[in-house]
């Protein structure tokens, strides 16, 4: 018990004394999975919309694809990348290996299922007639799509906050791409396995509260902005 | 055009990636594939500084276990190996993956248990003997059980005793790493074998004591391996021969040595370069 109380008491030393490594960490981490979250969004969005307005052969397996993706472990991301970041690999030559870069790569991948489920649910949630209700209207197809996906901003806001919460959680990808190199791609997950191995509960306990902190404060962001506006 | 637009972000993640592109090998980086208990020990953290301080390359650590580690470099995928597993290094040798393997240091494993010490374990010379008495006395004894180069030295200290202890009563498995297996044998009062490292970093919250060190069977020798550059165009071989000069010249030696005095009144690892092999064994 007294480590927790322990971890508490430094992870508030540290923010105020403004540590610099644990800022440092606390930024990095925030930039790499908010980077794969947009990433995500830029994919998932679009690819979620045409899956579920369209109608094509295949539909259902790339649907069930999707569905399987939301649930992709992080350490399979991890280790396929790695091998094809490897610089004998096939992406060798990019030298992304042990870099940040990497690691956002990694998170997209986690990300992009989870946003474009969201996404195709959220959709299909619509009711159907809406969609004939605006093209009467007289709407083009551009402005059909920004007023279904206006409509569906609290499954799409859902899905920012659901893919976020998995990337900055996660840590097995984060470590083999990544690796943990001091003030290169230590993020708050990796360097808390890292002081929880070296013994050191205290330093871990408290960059654990710290990303939980962090979680929550971006998580109020985002759920301010889901809930704000008329009606729900 | 409006087709166009969905069209446009597989291209600009195409851009995205492009733009973290790095181009061809970099001759100042160079990749450490090591153990975990380099890395967990804190040792990376004052060695690479000083290296790369000394030398001008930027060294990339990847702490993985032994077996990934020298998987790594006989793939070409790193450079230089710190490791601790010698009978797989000197496969890896002679299979003509490394150019050259030199001694670097060793840290050593110690059997903790409760200060009342009802096996005995004490009064033991021998590991072996120690185990022999453990088994005699039925005291409950806490295994890692999860493979780890710990728990497989565990396995081979008790064949070497000649005792089978799977499945005993006393012989406790708990699954997890080592800090985990300490609390466990805190908790339960039995012995463990742990790495000294581990145990001096969580002395203070536990009620056990060392009851056996010294033995040579219970040393942990790490040695530094330069990849054979012959592999691929990327591995850097001056940057691995730097290295590894580095690790075996007076000033690392010297930081080896005095590692770990400040926090736990003694150091982890003890400096062995260039003494003789088989005064270790």
């Amino acid at each position: 018990m007294d480590l927790i109380w322990d971890g508490l008491r430094q992870s508030f030393w540290l923010l105020v004394r403004g540590d610099a490594r644990v800022y440092e960490i606390m930024l990095r981490s925030l930039l790499a999975s908010g980077a794969a979250t947009l990433l995500a969004l830029l994919i998932g969005v679009p690819a979620g919309t045409f899956l579920a307005l369209r109608r094509f052969p295949g539909r259902a397996l790339v649907l069930s694809a999707v569905h399987s993706g939301m649930g992709l472990p992080p350490v399979v991301v991890g280790l396929v990348l790695s091998v094809l970041f490897w610089r004998t690999g096939p992406l060798g030559d990019l030298g992304l290996l042990y870099t940040v870069r990497a690691i956002v790569i990694a998170q997209t991948v986690i990300a992009t299922p989870i946003v474009t489920g969201f996404t195709v649910a959220g959709i299909q949630a619509l009711d159907p007639r809406l969609r004939l209700q605006i093209l009467a209207l007289g709407a083009s197809r551009l402005q059909l799509l920004w007023l279904l996906l206006k409509e569906a901003r609290l499954p799409l806001m859902a899905a920012v906050i659901a893919a976020f919460g998995a990337v900055i959680s996660e840590v097995g990808a984060a470590i083999q791409v990544g690796s943990i190199i001091r003030g290169e791609t230590e993020l708050l997950t990796t360097a808390t396995v890292l002081a929880t191995q070296r013994g050191d509960f205290g330093l871990a306990f408290a960059l654990s509260v710290i990303l939980l902190a962090l979680v929550f404060c971006v998580n109020a962001v985002f759920t301010l902005i889901q809930q704000r506006g008329p009606r729900p | 055009m409006r087709r166009l637009l969905p069209a446009l972000f597989p291209v600009l993640l195409l851009v995205v990636v492009a733009a973290c592109g790095g181009g061809g090998p970099d001759r100042d980086e160079l990749i450490l594939a090591t153990t975990t208990s380099t890395m967990d020990s804190g040792l990376l953290d004052v060695l690479i500084p000083a290296f790369e301080e000394e030398s001008g390359y930027r060294v990339t650590p990847v702490a993985v276990g032994s077996g990934q580690a020298l998987e790594l470099g006989r793939r070409g995928e790193a450079d230089v190996l710190l490791v601790h597993a010698p009978e797989a290094e000197e496969r890896f040798m002679a299979e003509g993956h490394g150019v050259d393997r030199r001694l670097v240091m060793h840290n050593d494993f110690v059997i903790v248990g409760p200060p009342e010490d009802p096996a005995g374990a004490r009064a033991a010379a021998a590991t072996r003997e120690v185990l022999s008495r453990i088994a005699a006395a039925g005291a409950r004894f806490i295994s890692r059980g999860d493979d780890s180069g710990t728990h497989q030295l565990e396995r081979a200290l008790w064949q070497a005793a000649g005792i089978d202890p799977e499945g005993e009563a006393w012989y406790v498995v708990s699954g997890q790493g080592m800090g985990a297996t300490l609390g466990v044998a805190n908790e339960r009062r039995g012995y463990t074998l742990t790495d000294r490292a581990t145990y001096l970093a969580l002395r203070d919250r536990l009620d056990l004591e060392i009851l056996h060190q010294g033995d040579p069977v219970l040393r942990n020798v790490y040695h530094v391996i330069q990849v054979d550059p012959s592999k691929n165009d990327r591995v850097n071989a001056e940057g691995a021969q730097a290295f590894a000069e580095f690790l075996v010249g007076e000033r690392a030696q010297e930081i080896i040595g005095e590692f770990g005095r400040d926090r736990f009144g003694e150091p982890l690892f003890t400096p062995d370069a260039g003494k003789d092999e088989a005064d270790l064994r």
